[in-house]
């Protein structure tokens, strides 16, 4: 894992383009519509992000030129797009540094690919066998493991998180046993924002383990961030989503170390992910087909690669140091204004800012914010046990990307105070 | 109130009446022996209510809301708490029905009077605000559903649903 984050992955990167923030804008046609009369402050990234216009051109190149169904037909637009497909298979493999792209498996999101694991993984499983989790997962991290471990009567354990915001790892030695035979936890919290360090927990999970132990990553909150490097990740599976990088939504991209991915057996049936069918029994294609049955999201998948593209045509230690600098003065603000309870940690995070106001309820806070064009999330984010670990229902979250600056920290810090104004 | 000013659409949803109800909610006291207390949980928000009720006969005697959420969610379950008390069943569930119906932007029918409910009207403006304001309301509806619909004395009754209500009942 590369906590220095980003480095440069495997081909040399042509020219870095300036990473300047005007221009930045410039390349997200949505910033220009204005909310409520106000710009748009888009600070909800890591439910989605945005586009950039050539992530949405090249879904629309793909509808007006190529559009067929893959792997099946013989003709010109069936070869077109199958060839765009595979190329985007052999994108992801680069962009996260897995030197076979077979491993890379599309589906519709990190969800789907967490399901995934969870149900082929828990196949081997015996009563009694741990799983083990993180008390800052997100619920897609969490209820596709209390499923499987039902089906296998399976026990979960979880690594717990400090008042700080990390995982509590000097706990390790309690949560581990001989019986673990799952981990799947989050590479960054989409909560806290904790970097969590993938590599060392892998490490010591696999020592204190001794048995087999596969290790699945929530990367969901990391490859947006340019983070994911599989060759030191420690990892077995890593599931994250385009449309939290400036991708499509509906395309999940699943890598699972190929030669474990040979040994699964598949998780959903249907055509293309066959070799023979019987009228009683079927043979598996070869993976990565084997695992994705149906007609996937091919225009979406096509559209990905711009949005890799886009992401690593800058410097991106520039950009990494960007996105620290508009998260470091946004926790500054309202550590300045004061009444608010921040959670997670005070440095090594990316992405998410959660807080509680003292007076302001976050779906107050999220209206009030709104009628000025800011948007940010207001709830539990999907993570219940993480907010009642911090005695909390319910947390406001900005969360920041690469085109946020300091002004959108202005704009939500102003908010909060007319929130205050009004609600206090 | 220059601020509010500043933004005229929230002036109609944060009327002075609801941040009233919302700064000092009403109908906070626990019951002493509740006929029905039911629990509402909103899943999208993890906003949460208690609305307990005593009947004497077919009348609500006491009605208490213990609400944590945001302040549309508070002050509509102060409203209950200030309302409903005195009211029959039947007159509980026709408030119940002619607010869900405000809430989804129908107009009140003449002669209805809804008491500071009316100061709510703005969040029919708000649709994922909508469901703030319902909850003390659907939660109510799934208790009295809950005393007319099993014999009394009945534990515990889980009910799936949007706003997933859980109802125990306490003879």
């Amino acid at each position: 894992m590369r906590t220095e984050r980003p480095v440069e992955t495997t081909a040399p990167a042509p020219a870095a383009r300036k990473f300047d923030l005007a221009s930045v804008r410039a390349d997200f046609p949505i910033l220009e519509r204005p909310i409520n009369g106000h710009r748009l402050v888009y600070l909800d990234s890591v439910a989605t992000a945005q586009k950039p216009r050539s992530v949405i051109a090249a879904e629309a190149h793909y509808y007006e030129t190529m559009n067929a169904n893959v792997h099946r037909s013989i003709h010109t637009l069936a070869a077109e797009a199958t060839e765009a497909y595979e190329a985007a298979r052999a994108r992801v493999a680069r962009f996260i540094g897995a030197d076979d792209a077979r491993g890379v498996l599309f589906n519709s999101g990190t969800t789907a690919g967490i399901n995934l694991l969870a149900s082929c993984w828990s196949a081997e499983l015996k009563a009694g066998d741990e799983i083990l989790l993180t008390e800052m997962e997100h619920h897609s991290n969490l209820v596709p493991w209390f499923l499987a471990a039902q089906r296998a009567g399976a026990v979960i354990k979880h690594i717990p998180v400090t008042d700080e915001g990390r995982l509590d790892l000097t706990a390790l030695p309690e949560v581990v046993s001989a019986r673990t035979r799952i981990v799947s936890l989050a590479h960054v919290s989409n909560v806290l924002g904790t970097v969590n360090p993938v590599a060392e927990i892998a490490a010591a999970v696999r020592k204190l383990a001794k048995g087999a132990v596969k290790i699945a990553v929530d990367a969901a909150q990391s490859a947006p961030h340019c983070m994911l490097d599989l060759r030191t990740l420690g990892a077995d599976a890593v599931a994250f989503s385009a449309h939290k990088m400036l991708g499509p939504t509906g395309v999940g991209l699943l890598w699972v170390r190929p030669d474990l991915l040979e040994q699964m057996t598949p998780y959903q049936g249907g055509g293309e992910m066959i070799r023979e069918v019987y009228l009683d029994r079927a043979t598996w294609a070869d993976i990565p087909a084997r695992f994705e049955p149906g007609t996937p999201n091919i225009a979406g998948v096509a559209a990905l690669p711009a949005a890799l593209d886009y992401l690593e045509s800058f410097d991106l230690p520039t950009v990494a140091k960007h996105e620290a600098d508009v998260l470091d003065y946004a926790m500054e603000q309202l550590r300045a204004l004061g009444g608010v309870r921040i959670l997670g940690p005070a440095d090594g995070r990316v992405g998410s800012l959660s807080f509680a106001d003292k007076r302001v309820h976050p779906h107050d806070l999220a209206t009030i914010l709104d009628q000025r064009g800011v948007a940010i999330r207001a709830g539990h984010h999907c993570a219940q046990p993480l907010h009642r670990r911090f005695g909390l229902i319910a947390s406001a979250r900005a969360s920041f990307y690469l085109y946020n600056g300091r002004d959108d920290v202005d704009a939500l810090v102003d908010g909060l105070r007319e929130a205050r104004r009004y609600l206090g | 109130m220059a601020d509010i000013r500043a933004l005229p659409q929230l002036d109609d949803l944060y009327r002075e009446v609801v941040l009233d109800h919302y700064r000092k909610p009403r109908g906070r006291h626990p019951l002493a022996a509740p006929t029905a207390c039911t629990d509402g949980f909103n899943p999208t928000c993890g906003d949460q209510v208690r609305v307990a009720f005593e009947l004497d006969g077919k009348r609500i005697r006491d009605l208490s809301v213990e609400s944590q959420g945001c302040s549309i969610s508070v002050a509509s379950g102060s409203m209950m708490a200030e309302l409903l008390p005195g009211k029959t069943i039947e007159e509980a569930r026709g408030v119940t029905a002619a607010f869900k119906r405000m809430m989804h932007g129908a107009p009140l029918d003449p002669g209805q009077d809804l008491g500071d409910l009316d100061a709510l009207s703005g969040v029919a403006r708000y649709p994922v605000r909508v469901k703030c304001a319902l909850l003390a309301w659907t939660t109510l509806e799934e208790s009295l559903r809950s005393i007319t619909h099993s014999p009394a004395g009945e534990s515990r009754t889980g009910i799936a649903g949007t706003d997933g209500p859980t109802t125990e009942e306490r003879p």
